[in-house]
């Protein structure tokens, strides 16, 4: 709902664009603008999309339902792991290994809906740091299916449509996420303004006013989380599919942290916020971290303050208000 | 069997009073203030880097680097309760309160680091504590009997303090009814401080008596920062019994999974975690808030 009045506030209702056509526009927009920016980068481009599905799929939970998680990465790892054994099995069409993964995630979506919303607050919280750290020891122990804390190594997809090879230079492999990532985004924008999505607005900002209207807040969180874990599958696919290892860091707490502290940077709460936090993280990280590890902690961590003290709706709120600013400032203007 | 048994319980038990004495503050903390601190660890790992200097480079003896590390560490927290975790005690959603905990443990991890540097700080121990102790069927670091002691010292010591002082008396108030207990008079604002500085020293202690099991490195407060959260909700919110049962049973989870079945890792100390959090929402021997 904020996600429309938004946007609406950004142009004025005359030129109104349907905002699925924004939306195709605006990651087609991105994606080139990335591909001239980082030519000799692609890997690190598609890593990136392949996250950034990972905050969306968060969003959907945490941003849209409320449900406070640190154990996000596990749909994330799963999904990367089955797609790798679904392709060394012999299966090796991208785009049925997409398909894999996305029923993996939203199993692994259920599964973890089921029992993490079950109750609020801290439970809640600390039952998600549950189940993505058991998920991860579960990991490091199934080493015949995971390689272990060597990694899944040696997937390598075939051709998109059977003609479409994955190159070297990851130009296939980045043309396919950003097309990946245009379609999931344009679905999720229909599912977040659709009933459903009210529905869950309205759990998250009052359950209880929610029951009394008459819905059923467990069933619809736990379905909610299962969308994300469909999200989130893909997203682990993408990595799965792209980078051919998967290793155990796409399942640990350090990737549900990260990715928490992506969307709150974004704004939690709207699409356009998870998209805008985990580009704007990950390409600063690109140049940070690289230097010094330790510096780049603490100047995560500085950020992470400044943004709870200052911009509690993250970035996108500070871009909306700067825009209707502007907006305003020309509407005045003869 | 049954000495294998003992053995597991008696380091089932020097592990569940580490954890116990560093998330005991924790779990005060947010029964009092109903803050998930994600940072509690990084207070640990302040406490342990003190001592650590203090005795290889300052050279000043075991207690007295233990009493410099959870006064310096009360130094350095206070600023940041000062001008952070007031603005979140109480009224803040737990997100808030999770991504402003966690950036100070970012922040923390990074400065210490940069400070002393990103290797593994040993705390050298006494003489007196170093040795092994023969207790008849095995061997026992007597640093473990020290660490007992220290944790069954710290739950007497609290419970005396909570429940039968003054400021017991009205901390007790304040987690009952914050409003009631403010509108009564009592300076609730006064009273958050000084559970801050307790919850600080007693990580810090931890932090330092605790390092021969949890041992202070550049990750200590990311590795354990989840830790000593689910002891907390694993015992329920502000109790100390509640704590020392989860910090056994944990201690327990963990060590007989370690022995048996070590190539699992954590899987039997998260399983036990579902469980209890499944069956018992509001912890072991919490109250609903």
């Amino acid at each position: 709902m904020t996600d429309r009045a938004m946007v609406d506030g950004v142009s004025p209702p005359r030129f109104s664009v349907p905002l699925e056509l924004r939306a195709v526009a605006i990651t087609l927009a991105l994606g080139a603008l990335g591909y001239t920016l980082f030519p000799d980068d692609l890997a690190f481009l598609t890593r990136l999309i392949s996250i950034t599905l990972l905050v969306l799929s968060l969003d959907l939970v945490t941003g849209y339902c409320g449900v406070a998680t640190l154990g996000h990465a596990a749909i994330y790892g799963v999904s990367a792991y089955v797609v790798g054994n679904a392709c060394l099995a012999g299966h090796s069409d991208p785009l049925l290994l997409l398909l894999v993964g996305a029923v993996a995630g939203a199993v692994m979506g259920l599964v973890s809906g089921v029992l993490v919303t079950r109750f609020k607050g801290l439970p809640q919280l600390v039952l998600s740091i549950a189940v993505g750290q058991l998920i991860a020891a579960l990991a490091n122990k199934l080493s015949s299916l995971t390689g272990g804390s060597d990694g899944l190594s040696g997937i390598s997809p075939g051709r998109i449509f059977g003609v479409y090879a994955f190159d070297m230079y990851g130009r296939t492999g980045y043309v396919f996420s950003v097309a990946v990532l245009m379609v999931v985004f344009v679905v999720l924008l229909r599912i977040v303004h659709s009933p459903f999505g009210l529905l869950c607005q309205a759990i998250k900002d009052d359950s209880l006013r929610a029951r009394m209207i008459g819905a059923r807040v467990y069933p619809r969180l736990v379905l909610m989380y299962g969308v994300s874990g469909v999200v989130g599958g893909i997203g682990g696919a993408l990595n799965a599919i792209n980078t051919g290892v998967v290793g155990l860091d796409s399942i640990g707490f350090e990737r549900s942290a990260e990715a928490l502290v992506m969307l709150v940077l974004g704004g939690a709460g709207s699409l356009w916020g998870a998209l805008i936090g985990s580009i704007v993280f990950q390409v600063f990280e690109h140049y940070v971290s690289a230097a010094n590890p330790f510096h780049w902690m603490t100047m995560v961590g500085a950020l992470l303050i400044a943004v709870v003290l200052f911009a509690p709706k993250g970035l996108v709120s500070l871009g909306g208000l700067l825009a209707g600013r502007t907006a305003s400032v020309l509407r005045r203007r003869p | 069997m049954a000495w294998t048994g003992l053995s597991i319980g008696l380091d089932a038990f020097s592990y569940g009073m580490v954890l116990f004495i560093i998330s005991i503050g924790l779990s005060i903390m947010m029964g009092l203030m109903r803050v998930v601190n994600l940072a509690h660890g990084a207070f640990a790992m302040i406490g342990g880097y003190l001592a650590s200097f203090a005795l290889k480079n300052a050279g000043v003896g075991y207690p007295l680097a233990i009493v410099l590390a959870v006064l310096g560490t009360i130094a350095i927290a206070f600023p940041l309760e000062f001008l952070l975790y007031r603005r979140i005690y109480r009224k803040s959603d737990e997100l808030t309160q999770i991504l402003l905990t966690i950036g100070i443990a970012f922040v923390i991890i990074g400065v210490a680091n940069y400070i002393l540097g990103p290797t593994t700080k040993s705390i050298p121990l006494p003489a007196l504590l170093s040795g092994p102790v023969d207790l008849g069927f095995r061997m026992i670091p007597a640093h473990r009997i020290f660490v007992m002691i220290c944790g069954v010292c710290t739950a007497g010591l609290l419970w005396l303090l909570i429940d039968r002082t003054e400021f017991g008396i009205r901390l007790r108030a304040a987690v009952d009814n914050g409003d009631m207990a403010e509108s009564l008079g009592i300076k609730t604002q006064i009273l958050f401080s000084a559970t801050f500085a307790l919850a600080v020293g007693l990580a810090a202690f931890g932090g330092v008596v605790g390092a021969e099991l949890l041992p202070v490195e550049p990750f200590y407060a990311l590795r354990y920062m989840v830790t000593f959260l689910v002891v907390v909700s694993v015992g329920g919110a502000g109790s100390i019994p509640g704590a020392v049962a989860a910090s056994i049973l944990l201690g327990l989870a963990d060590t007989t999974g370690k022995y048996l079945a070590p190539e699992y890792g954590e899987f039997f100390f998260y399983l036990a975690v579902i469980l209890v959090v499944f069956l018992f929402p509001n912890g072991l021997l919490g109250r609903r808030h």
